[in-house]
Order: structure tokens, then C-alpha cells, then sequence
């Protein structure tokens, strides 16, 4: 009896699924690939399957952070953070090398991220402004940036695909020498650490999602709810921002075209397959970062199995039905339904379980 | 005019889970008539016409029209216009930014060739809406012109569909008075052509302007028919609020205060009001004083709670608190000088469904101290049990979601997120809506109690023998305006329904 009702509290949790979902396609790799979770040290650097997976979800995880935020408290979403991180990795590295690409600094790179970040931000704002303000729907006013972003990092690196020659450059994206962590996993975590700080020592937290869940209730106990709205807004074009970052120093360029394509959706799909209501109000950080990480063990899986990166996403998109299905409220009844059913002819045990 | 029976609607039965929303109505329309359904909050005025225009199925009885030799069952509004019953809502259902004779003839577009016949649509609009005399340009986006213009092309395509019911539903409540005169200039014609029109609305002038007969329901039975005309207004307000007037009279002042001087003002306005739901109003409220707005549904009672509050922003007048000016902008303004309120609409405007009773306790405190100083989670847990205990909420723990109570510990629930702001006035808007008598009868101590402490308050009911009970003085509102205010030997529901009634007071109408 005890451990039927600790089993029923556990699947009941919010986090149940998320992590389930991820624990399959773990398992699913372990079956194809036994030496999946073996992590050893080459070079003075961390090699594995997991750690690969870690650090290619880095972006997605950051992206996913800012995307929860949007979620929650607009109960809308932003699609325009691929196209922003275009942006932002545009303007850092515009600055620091300039239309051609070379290897000499041209200002400080400390400065030239700030600025890079500063111009997602602005983007975020925009966004924020647009929705909070205007009162328009968030998938249209995103909709704007999703468009014009890249055309705008186009402009900004003047149609030029630009490189960056220069060794420093690439640690942002892979390894500080010393460090056996890669650097996306530190910053993600950073960044992960830092916004779960806000949120919970702060009432920050609590403000977005009475913002979500009742947005004329929450006016009446005074609180803003366009200002929060414009904020997390501001604050996915940051998370979009640092991505970019990052986006742009694995490949040591900027691709205005390519940096971040498609990427918006997997966010979305993230917080979606974390368990969170897309249509606002309490939301789990934790389960659209599992979330997100599922996603990324999902590519990598297929990968592994000789699935084209041009077939991957119909693959990818079977996954993500199953996922989705089995977390949809209506399915859970159904099957609580088929269970109380079998229930009542017998067989209790099977049911528990 | 001939007086044939259009519509018959025979021991309608609607429940929803836990509630009845109707119980064996009946209601007859005739032809050329129009008919007003009267009836306060969760009469079932609306489930009524639910059910006829098929959006909610009926649990019982049966709905007949004239012309169908079986009984109607509608399951979409879609069928009910095929019986030729066509509804308006308050909240007009247009397509703006199609153009006014688009509007009218949606989904059933004269055709030529295979084509939309532009010229044919556009001289047909402007000849259905001659007949209203009203000259506009039909091919401009029907969203360029007024809530009125926009109405009589909802009502003017809803006629043209052959309509022989036509419902309005409050269709007058964001009209200007020039506006509503040609609305009804619009009803006569209606009925000139023989159409039955149910009229809802909340303003007692217009009932007895434009209707002829009126069906009042509450708490979802069917007080009556009436003939507008023999039917007093005391009579009616009295109806509405089930009480017969005869009774009023050998109803003694129920209220369990005695009348006290009251010497500090707290809170002074001075003609403030807002365009459009509440004319500007002088208003004194004292220390330690619960005064009591009375009036029906849309009277201004809520509105002129909520201008008070910075629920909804003045445009015109001035506050004073203690004697000084205040500017009430947004509801922190108010919050931040000692003001709380409890909304009418609890789902709506009061909770946070999916937060926890912890969390919707606490959040108005949390609001007002700021986003820096988040309460510890002990303090958080001290606060709510403390008001569990204190107002007794019933709830399986602090952490459950609020959504999970019943309303009447909800209602607790925003009692206690406002008492914790240790708030001087305190606006309850209907706080006893939808609430068992026990706990109604304990939120009225409640109220007391908090006056005894010295909190004003500001109660509003529609039960009046509540406002009685609690409040020792009376602002009576009717159609927007603050008409007077009753205090002493005046407090008598005989009075108030009076003067809620407006019109004659005689009672002979």
C-alpha cells in the first residue's frame, strides 16, 4: 500500500513527465550506444555523449529560461528569439571586426558582447513595448522581429557571412583553456542560477504568475501587469542575446542567415514538453530546462542513428506528438477512465502500477 | 397591433452542477409586443435566453413557435434564426472591418455569374436601413461608425433574416441618450411590423418607456407576467427583489447599530465620476461608518465603488483623504493610502485559481511592500494560518489551489489577502454573492466587527435587507447617478425600494 501511494504521489508530480520523457530517450541511447554515459577526460577537457548533450542544449536551455518567463506571465509566446540571437551575434562581431572578416579586434570584446547583448535587449523591449503597451498579440508583434531581425542582421554585417579569426573568440562557444567544463554548460548555468535567484528571492516570481493566471486580478491588488509583461519580454531578448553569443562562437562567424534558424520552436517546444500551461500563470523553470535538454538528447539520438539532418525533423516531430499526447490533460483522463474501468473487473494490482 | 402568441416557452427546466439555473419558467412573446425580462444578478434571465436561442441545452419543458406544429428543440443559434429567432447582443458580434452591407448580408451574399453581386448588396443595404432612416454609407468598414450605428445593423441584418423573436440584450447600456431614443424609435417600428422583441436591460426608465408587458424571474423562477402599465415601479423593483410591497411596510429596520455621530472624515469626493458608467457624485464617508450603496444591477453602485478604488480611472472630480487631495490613478494609489476592495465578481476579478490559498492571501500585502522584500516563507505560512484560523477558512492546507474551495471560503480567502493590509476602508462589492447563509451571516458579523474597530466600510448589496443589517446609512444610485442618500428613520426597505424605483412614488405609477 505504501509504495503504491508514493508511486501515485510521484507520477502526480508536476515533474513526472518532463522526466520521464527524458529518461526514455536516455534509456533508448543506453540500449543503442552502452557507452553512452561514459564520461572521460581528453586533453584536459570532458568527452562524452552526455556532456555533448549538455553543452549543444546549452543555447536551447538559456532560450527555454526566457521563453518560460513569456509564457507565464503573457500567456503568449516570443518567436522572434532565433532571429534576435542572429542579431545580437551580428552586432558583436560587426563591432569587433568589422564588414571584413579578420583577426584583429577593433574595440574591447568585453564591450562588444555588452553592446551585442544591449541590441537584443532593445529587441526584447520592442517586443515588450508591442505587447505590454499596444496590447498586441504576442504572436504577431513577435511575429515582426521573426521577419525583420535577420533582414536586420543582414544590414547590420552588410550581406557578408563574417569570421572571426582569432582563437580567444572560440572559448564563449567551447572551451576556456583550464576549464574541462565547456563553456556553453558554465554560462547556462549561470544564467539559470542567477534567474532562479530573481524569481525566488524576489517576488518577482510571484508577480508573473499572478500576472498569468489573472491579469484583472492582479491590477485590482496593484499590480502592474503591463510593466511585468514588457519585462520578461526585455528579458527573452537577453536570454535570445546571450545565446547568440554563444551561437556565434562555436562557429567563430556570424551566418545572419543561419545563426539560431528554427530555434524559437524548439524553445517553445521546451517549455511545452517541461509541463508547463502555455497559456499562462504557474510555470516550472526545472521542467523546461528537462525539457529542453530532451530535446537536444532527442537530435542527438537520431543523429547517432543515421537519421539526415534533413529528415530529422519528421522524426523529431513523431517524438514530440507522443510527448505532447501523453502530457495533454484530456489523455490523462482517458486513461484514468480506462484504468477505473479495468478497476472494477478485478485485478487491482496491474491498475496500481 | 395584433396580439398573437408568438412564442411559448412551457416549465423550462436548466441545472447546472450544484446550481438551478431555471425551474419550470414559463414566458410567452406576442407578436408586435415587447416584452421585458426583468430579474437582478443570477435570476436566469440570461440562461432563459440561452436556452431559446440554443446555446445551452434545456434540461426541461418545451419551447413552441408559431408556425411549427412540433416543439423546438434548438441546438445552435444557427437554428434558432431558421425559427427566425435572432439575438443582439451587448457585445454587437460584427466583423469591423468588413463593410456596413457585407455585414448585413454575411454568409448569404446575393450572387451573379458565380460572383458576389457588389451593386445588388449595396442598394439592398441601403434600403433595409432606409427603413430605419438610417443614412450612412454601406460600403464603408461597419468598425468607422458608433456602438449605436453598429447595433441597428446588427438588429436591421438580424431582421432581414425574417426574424419574428428578436432579442435585444442590454442593448441600450453604451448608448447616449440621443442614441437610445433612436434605438426605440427603431423598437416601434419593429413592432409596427409585427416582430416580438424580448427586451433585457437593467434601467427601469426604459422598461416602462418602450415595453409592454414584463416578466420578471428571480433566482430562477418566474415571479410573473405583468402588463408594463398596471404594474407600479415600487411594485416591480420589489418583485425584482422578492418582496411584496404590502409586506414592506410591517418590516421593521432590521439594522443591529445604533446611529452614532461621527466626527473624522476619512474620505471626501467632490464630483468625481467618470464618462460613461458613473455621473460625477458628492460622497462623505467617516471613520468607523459602513454606508451602503443601493441600487440595481448597473445602477452605478459598482462603478461609482470602483472610480472610489482606481479600479477604473475618474476623468472628472476630486478626492480628499483625512482632508487632504489625493490622486487615485491605479488601485496601488489606493492601496498605498488605506483603501481595499473586494470586486463583485470573485472567479473573475477576486482569485487566483491556480494559486495557493498561502499565495492568494499574502499577494496584496506582497504587492504593496514591493517586489524587493519578498515575506519569508515562515512569515507567509504565519499570515495565512493566522486568517485560516482567525475567519476559519475551510481548506485542506495553505498550499492547496484556491480553485479547490468553496466560493464561500474563497470569499474568506480575499477577505483575509485585505485584512492583512491593515486597510482603514475597506469597498465590499456584493461580498456575500453566491455564499451559503452560514457564512453569510458570518462575513455580516465580520463587517460589523471591523467597523467596531473603528475600518470604515463601503458595502454593496443587492439584497437590501443585508445593507440594512450592516450599513447605517444609504447612498441610493439609480441609472448612473447618485441619487440620494438615507440615513436614521428613513432606512426602511420600503424606502429604499422607493427610491431605487424612482418615478412616482405613490406606487400608483
Amino acid at each position: 500500500m505504501k509504495i503504491k501511494s508514493i508511486l501515485r504521489n510521484i507520477s502526480r508530480h508536476s515533474m513526472f513527465f518532463p522526466i520521464t520523457c527524458l529518461i526514455i530517450v536516455l534509456v533508448i541511447n543506453l540500449i543503442k550506444t552502452p557507452t553512452f554515459f561514459h564520461v572521460s577526460i581528453n586533453n584536459g577537457v570532458l568527452y562524452g555523449y552526455i556532456i555533448d548533450i549538455l553543452n549543444r542544449a546549452s543555447e536551447l536551455v538559456i532560450l527555454a529560461i526566457g521563453m518560460t518567463l513569456v509564457v507565464a506571465c503573457s500567456g503568449g509566446t516570443d518567436i522572434s528569439v532565433g532571429a534576435v540571437s542572429a542579431v545580437a551575434g551580428a552586432i558583436t562581431i560587426y563591432l569587433l571586426v568589422g564588414p571584413m572578416s579578420s583577426g584583429d579586434y577593433r574595440m574591447p570584446y568585453v564591450l562588444a558582447i555588452l553592446l551585442g547583448l544591449l541590441g537584443a535587449v532593445l529587441c526584447g523591449m520592442f517586443n515588450g513595448f508591442l505587447i505590454a503597451r499596444l496590447k498586441i498579440q504576442p504572436m504577431v508583434a513577435t511575429l515582426i522581429l521573426y521577419t525583420a531581425g535577420r533582414g536586420i542582421a543582414q544590414v547590420i554585417t552588410q550581406g557578408f557571412i563574417i569570421y572571426v579569426r582569432k582563437e580567444e573568440f572560440k572559448y564563449l562557444g567551447n572551451f576556456i583553456p583550464g576549464i574541462p567544463v565547456p563553456t556553453p554548460i558554465i554560462i547556462a548555468t549561470i544564467v539559470l542560477i542567477l534567474t532562479n535567484l530573481l524569481l525566488k528571492k524576489t517576488a518577482l516570481g510571484l508577480y508573473i504568475q499572478t500576472v498569468g493566471v489573472n491579469r484583472r486580478a492582479a491590477k485590482l491588488v496593484g499590480l502592474n501587469s503591463s510593466l511585468f509583461i514588457f519585462l520578461v519580454y526585455a528579458f527573452s531578448g537577453l536570454c535570445a542575446g546571450i545565446s547568440g553569443m554563444i551561437i556565434t562562437s562555436r562557429v567563430y562567424s556570424i551566418d545572419a542567415n543561419n545563426a539560431g534558424l528554427n530555434i524559437e520552436l524548439d524553445a517553445i517546444l521546451a517549455v511545452a514538453i517541461g509541463g508547463n500551461r502555455l497559456d499562462g500563470g504557474k510555470f516550472s523553470l526545472a521542467g523546461s530546462i528537462v525539457g529542453a535538454i530532451t530535446i537536444q538528447a532527442l537530435t542527438t539520438t537520431l543523429y547517432a542513428m543515421k537519421v539526415t539532418a534533413d529528415q530529422l525533423p519528421v522524426y523529431k516531430a513523431i517524438v514530440v506528438v507522443f510527448i505532447v499526447v501523453i502530457q495533454s490533460s484530456e489523455f490523462k483522463r482517458y486513461i484514468g477512465k480506462l484504468l477505473s474501468r479495468i478497476t472494477k473487473h478485478g485485478d487491482r494490482k496491474q491498475v496500481e502500477v | 397591433m395584433n396580439n398573437e402568441v408568438i412564442l411559448t416557452m412551457r416549465g423550462i427546466d436548466k441545472k447546472f452542477p450544484g446550481v438551478t439555473a431555471l425551474s419550470k419558467v414559463d414566458f410567452t412573446l406576442r407578436s408586435g409586443e415587447v416584452h421585458a425580462l426583468m430579474g437582478e444578478n443570477g435570476a436566469g434571465k440570461s440562461t432563459l435566453i440561452k436556452v431559446l436561442t440554443g446555446v445551452e441545452a434545456l434540461d426541461g419543458g418545451e419551447i413552441r413557435i408559431k408556425g411549427v406544429d412540433h416543439p423546438v428543440v434548438n441546438s445552435s443559434p444557427q437554428e434558432a434564426q431558421k425559427y427566425g429567432i435572432s439575438t443582439v447582443y451587448q457585445e454587437i458580434n460584427l466583423c469591423p472591418n468588413l463593410s456596413v452591407a457585407e455585414n448585413i448580408f454575411l454568409g448569404r451574399e446575393p450572387k451573379k455569374w458565380g460572383r458576389i453581386d457588389w451593386k445588388t448588396i449595396n442598394q439592398k443595404a441601403t434600403e433595409i436601413l432606409d427603413v430605419f432612416q438610417i443614412e450612412i454609407d454601406v460600403t464603408k468598414p461597419i468598425e468607422n461608425y458608433s456602438v449605436a450605428i453598429q447595433q441597428m445593423v446588427a438588429i436591421a441584418r438580424a431582421v432581414d433574416i425574417s426574424s419574428k423573436v428578436l432579442i435585444l440584450d442590454e442593448p441600450t447600456s453604451s448608448l447616449d441618450e440621443h442614441e437610445v431614443e433612436k434605438l426605440f424609435s427603431v423598437m416601434s417600428k419593429l413592432k409596427d411590423m409585427g416582430i416580438g422583441i424580448i427586451f433585457i436591460t437593467h434601467f427601469l426608465e426604459e422598461v416602462y418607456r418602450i415595453s409592454d408587458r414584463i416578466t420578471i424571474l428571480r433566482n430562477g423562477i418566474r415571479v410573473g407576467e405583468y402588463e408594463t402599465n398596471s404594474l407600479p415601479r415600487v411594485q416591480l423593483v420589489a418583485k425584482m427583489m422578492g418582496k411584496e410591497y404590502d409586506e414592506l411596510t410591517t418590516i421593521k429596520n432590521v439594522g443591529s447599530y445604533e446611529a452614532k455621530d461621527y466626527e473624522d472624515k476619512l474620505l471626501e469626493t467632490e464630483q468625481l465620476g467618470r464618462m460613461g458608467s458613473i455621473k460625477p457624485f458628492d460622497f462623505l464617508l467617516h471613520k468607523g461608518e459602513v454606508v451602503g450603496l443601493a441600487g440595481l444591477l448597473g445602477s452605478g453602485r459598482s462603478e461609482m465603488s470602483r472610480v472610489i478604488y482606481g479600479a477604473d480611472r475618474a476623468d472628472t472630480g476630486q478626492a480628499y483623504w483625512k482632508g487632504e487631495k489625493i490622486a487615485v490613478h491605479a488601485p496601488m494609489d489606493a492601496m498605498k493610502i488605506g483603501m481595499a476592495y473586494l470586486p463583485e465578481n470573485r472567479m473573475v476579478e477576486g482569485i487566483f485559481p491556480e494559486l495557493s490559498v498561502r499565495e492568494n492571501i499574502i499577494i496584496a500585502l506582497q504587492a504593496k511592500t514591493g517586489i524587493w522584500k519578498l515575506m519569508s516563507s515562515k512569515e507567509q505560512e504565519a499570515f495565512a494560518d493566522k486568517y485560516i484560523e482567525l475567519l476559519q477558512i475551510k481548506t485542506p492546507n495553505i498550499d492547496a489551489p484556491i480553485k479547490n474551495l468553496s466560493g464561500g471560503n474563497q470569499q474568506k480567502v480575499i477577505f483575509a489577502r485585505w485584512l492583512l493590509t491593515n486597510p482603514e476602508l475597506l469597498i465590499l462589492d456584493e461580498p456575500t454573492r453566491g455564499i451559503d447563509v452560514g457564512t453569510k451571516t458570518e462575513i455580516q458579523k465580520l463587517v460589523l466587527e471591523l467597523a467596531g474597530q473603528g475600518k470604515s466600510i463601503i458595502f454593496i448589496s443587492s439584497e437590501i435587507e443585508e445593507m440594512l443589517r450592516v450599513c447605517s446609512r444609504m447612498v441610493v444610485l439609480r441609472d448612473g447617478n447618485k441619487i440620494c442618500e438615507l440615513s436614521g428613520d428613513e432606512l426602511g426597505q420600503k424606502q429604499i425600494m422607493e427610491t431605487i424605483a424612482g418615478g412616482d412614488i405613490s406606487g400608483e405609477n
